[in-house]
């Protein structure tokens, strides 16, 4: 008794000691220092040492892995939604700066870096830390087989022999002015294979090892170079400007002299080679990022004390590999509950507010018809947007994060709602509706004894469809950093981890099935009585 | 409560409807609207009820101008049955009787509307529960006019009530309705196809067409003095058609 009392307050006591610390760390220039990443295996890495990196240095972190393409991110950035990400000087000036330089300029990294950051600086406020020390370029690589038979080393090679081989090309370097587009001016048109497929990064080192295709674009610095024996192809007129990796700094974190100094460690500290065995470890050894950072800081002699490295994040592990399937969810079944109620979360929150706003639309527009066909065909117009061409058109207006998630699903739920209400009031019964006014029902009488009741199961038939509809949806929103079952399958998308997209997509599926039976009880429940028997 | 139109004119867009009307229903009497389809027989019916505002004239209802009052007001004491009964599907059959009294916060409500069951010869105990797709068309008719009459409305607007019915059903029914005319004494405006049946419930008889009212009178008198070419020809084709005097 005296023990469990005595136990009792020391917890009292520790809960007391752990709510004074927050209270003390709460302080207004505390806020979390916001580090975010491109979805691909290195920048989660680089992310995460710098995210350590604070953390080593008594700075609150909050973490958001794989946020999305370098337009979100560096709308983010500069909107304050992100404070540091890792980036490279090659894309800041080509993909945002939408500049070249001369030739002569672009053979020499420094003159790209100081470019890049002066102009940064000058038009968007945003600062570039010195380069971590090593360069990140676009590579084309081919199977030693392909190589020796075609007698391929360089690219001027491949221009050579190009219309005979098949290229397996990231849709962003097909598009891209520094990608494909700008090989064939530099090397002429040649050097675009004979056939081209259009391929997610997850999948090209696969296909190539299997021999779908023979050319693929990859980094310089992909771990998956080494591990499937591949030839990069020497870029001999150097077409490809520098990429040097860098942290890039927010107004928020530029401003605080802390956040500079603990980041900078990093500066210089991160050879070709470090790199390429860190993307190694975590993109062939499915070893957990957080591990790889830890290990390549102690490594760089920027190791933590052992008593900062806490972590507050850890959704989504990576997996050792030969885990089979089962073992896989099983381990990480917290992870899994916390991750699908965050996605149930959204789609509760997304789809209620749909109702709200749909049902009601729908009841004004049977009442307004001659503004029907305009209102619901701009919401159907919504309805056929890409969801993460949604997601991606709210970054510049609302950030990242669960607000502009929400805002998107939100506005993809409304249109089968909306459309079902209406098309449900306006076709219930119009004999029973004419009967129920003309033996002096008020109009709000009719509406809610009689025209809603009669509508009810088609109306609730749009709900399921828009909820249906939304649980797939809320698997994008974590392109866009808002969580949820998404997360494992962006990561697991980035790092070619077919078991984690599982680990997301199986339950989002199961998930889509409950919330409809679910929803299918409820159904039943508002059915009009004359129909359930 | 009487009934009066005065000069009432109505289009639906530029389509007339009704033609400078004028008609009265004495208290406690009967009149039926005959006439082809598109006549403005339901047109007219529905003026009374201020389910159609008419473009110009006057509607009466008891001596008062329709609108003067407020229509849901209105149409609470003016008894309504439509050709297609107009139940309410999700709703009992008692609780589609009791619909007007409801509406009214009478306090017995469910009471009254199983008497009204009673009065229009179905057992409340047998049919108060079920719902209107279980019953047949004609009980689906009588329940309609239960439902018209519960509130005791002193007006009874009924459209074209038996004509989806077979022809055994609508004897029955038809016989059903003369005697609660009898048993109320409500004041009756019926749109009906049928000469016969207008015969057989109504008092008069007024033929329209085209959106006017030819003649109004007894059936004895419209086929000994028809007034217009009109009247004579329609009576000679719904007469030799029927051929059967409808129940009597």
């Amino acid at each position: 008794m005296i023990r469990a009392l005595a136990h009792r307050a020391l917890l009292a006591l520790l809960a007391t000691a752990v709510l004074l610390s927050h209270v003390v760390r709460a302080q207004p220039d505390t806020a979390p220092i916001v580090v975010a990443s491109k979805p691909f295996g290195e920048s989660y890495v680089l992310a995460e040492m710098l995210a350590v990196l604070l953390e080593n240095n008594g700075i609150p972190v909050k973490r958001l892995p794989g946020l999305g393409t370098t337009e979100i991110l560096f709308e983010a950035i500069r909107s304050g939604d992100v404070d540091v990400y890792p980036e490279y000087t090659g894309t800041g000036l080509i993909a945002i700066l939408k500049e070249t330089l001369t030739d002569h300029a672009l053979a020499d990294p420094r003159q790209v870096f100081a470019h890049v950051s002066q102009s940064f600086a000058a038009r968007y406020g945003v600062r570039w830390l010195p380069p971590f020390g090593f360069e990140n370029t676009f590579a084309l690589a081919v199977r030693s087989d392909t190589a020796a038979r075609h007698n391929l080393r360089t690219l001027s090679d491949l221009a050579r022999e190009s219309a005979r081989l098949t290229g397996g090309f990231t849709p962003d370097f097909i598009q891209r002015p520094d990608g494909l587009a700008g090989l064939v001016r530099a090397y002429g048109d040649g050097i675009r294979p004979g056939t081209i497929r259009p391929l997610l990064p997850a999948l090209k080192y696969q296909a190539l090892a299997e021999g779908a295709v023979d050319v693929i674009d990859g980094y310089s610095t992909d771990g998956l170079l080494a591990r499937y024996s591949l030839v990069v192809l020497e870029d001999d007129r150097r077409f490809f400007p520098p990429y040097e990796a860098a942290a890039l700094l927010g107004t928020r974190a530029a401003g605080r002299a802390d956040v500079v100094s603990a980041l900078s460690l990093l500066s210089g500290r991160l050879s070709e080679s470090t790199m390429r065995a860190l993307n190694r470890r975590l993109e062939v050894d499915r070893e957990d990022v957080h591990r790889v950072a830890v290990s390549a800081l102690e490594a760089a002699g920027l190791g933590a004390t052992p008593a900062a490295s806490s972590r507050e994040q850890g959704q989504v592990a990576i997996a050792a590999s030969g885990e089979s399937i089962g073992a896989y969810f099983w381990m990480r079944r917290d992870a899994l509950l916390q991750l699908t109620l965050r996605h149930l979360g959204l789609v509760a929150v997304a789809l209620l507010l749909a109702v709200v706003v749909a049902v009601p639309l729908g009841l004004l527009l049977e009442r307004a018809q001659r503004a029907a066909g305009a209102t619901l065909g701009m919401l159907g117009v919504i309805q056929t947007i890409p969801s993460i061409a949604l997601l991606a058109f709210m970054v510049p207006f609302v950030g990242v994060g669960v607000v502009p998630a929400l805002v998107a699903l939100f506005a993809y739920a409304l249109y089968p709602i909306a459309r079902a209400t209406f098309s449900g009031v306006r076709d219930a019964n119009p004999a029973a509706i004419e009967a129920a006014e003309a033996l002096g029902m008020t109009p709000r009488q009719r509406l809610l004894k009689v025209r809603l009741p009669l509508a009810a199961p088609v109306i609730m038939a749009g709900v399921r469809t828009s909820a249906v509809i939304t649980v797939g949806a809320t698997t994008l929103a974590a392109f866009i950093g808002a969580g949820g079952l998404g997360e494992p399958i962006v990561t697991g998308l980035a790092l070619a981890d077919a078991r984690m997209v599982l680990f997301g997509a199986i339950p989002a599926a199961a998930l889509a099935v409950v919330v409809d039976a679910a929803l299918a009880l409820i159904e039943k429940r508002v059915k009009p009585a004359h129909l359930r028997r | 409560m009487s009934l009066e139109a005065r000069h009432v004119s109505h289009a639906f867009g530029n389509v007339t409807a009704l033609h400078e009307v004028s008609l009265t229903v004495p208290r406690g009497r009967c009149l039926a609207l005959v006439g082809e389809s598109g006549a403005g027989k339901t047109t007219l019916l529905r003026c009374f009820n201020r389910m159609v505002v008419p473009s110009s004239g006057e509607v009466r209802v008891d001596g008062a101008d329709v609108t003067m009052r407020s229509a849901v007001a209105l149409r609470r004491q003016v008894g309504y049955v439509p050709q297609h009964g107009g139940l309410l599907p999700h709703w009992t059959v008692l609780r589609n009787v009791a619909l007007v009294p409801t509406l009214l916060q009478q306090p017995d409500a469910a009471a009254t509307a199983s008497r009204t069951l009673e009065q229009v010869g179905l057992s409340p105990r047998e049919f108060g529960d079920r719902y209107p797709d279980e019953l047949s068309g004609g009980q689906r008719q009588r329940v309609a006019l239960a439902r018209a009459i519960a509130a005791q409305q002193d007006v009874l607007l009924m459209d074209e009530p038996f004509g989806a019915l077979d022809a055994i059903s609508r004897a029955e029914l038809q016989t059903l309705c003369a005697a609660l005319r009898q048993d109320t004494g409500a004041t009756t405006l019926l749109v009906t196809h049928d000469v016969l049946e207008a015969d057989f419930l109504a008092d008069e008889i007024a033929v329209m067409r085209r959106g006017r009212i030819e003649q109004v009178a007894r059936l004895d008198a419209l086929i000994a003095e028809p007034a217009t070419p009109y009247v004579e020809s329609l009576l000679t084709r719904a007469l030799a058609g029927g051929g059967r005097r409808a129940v009597s």
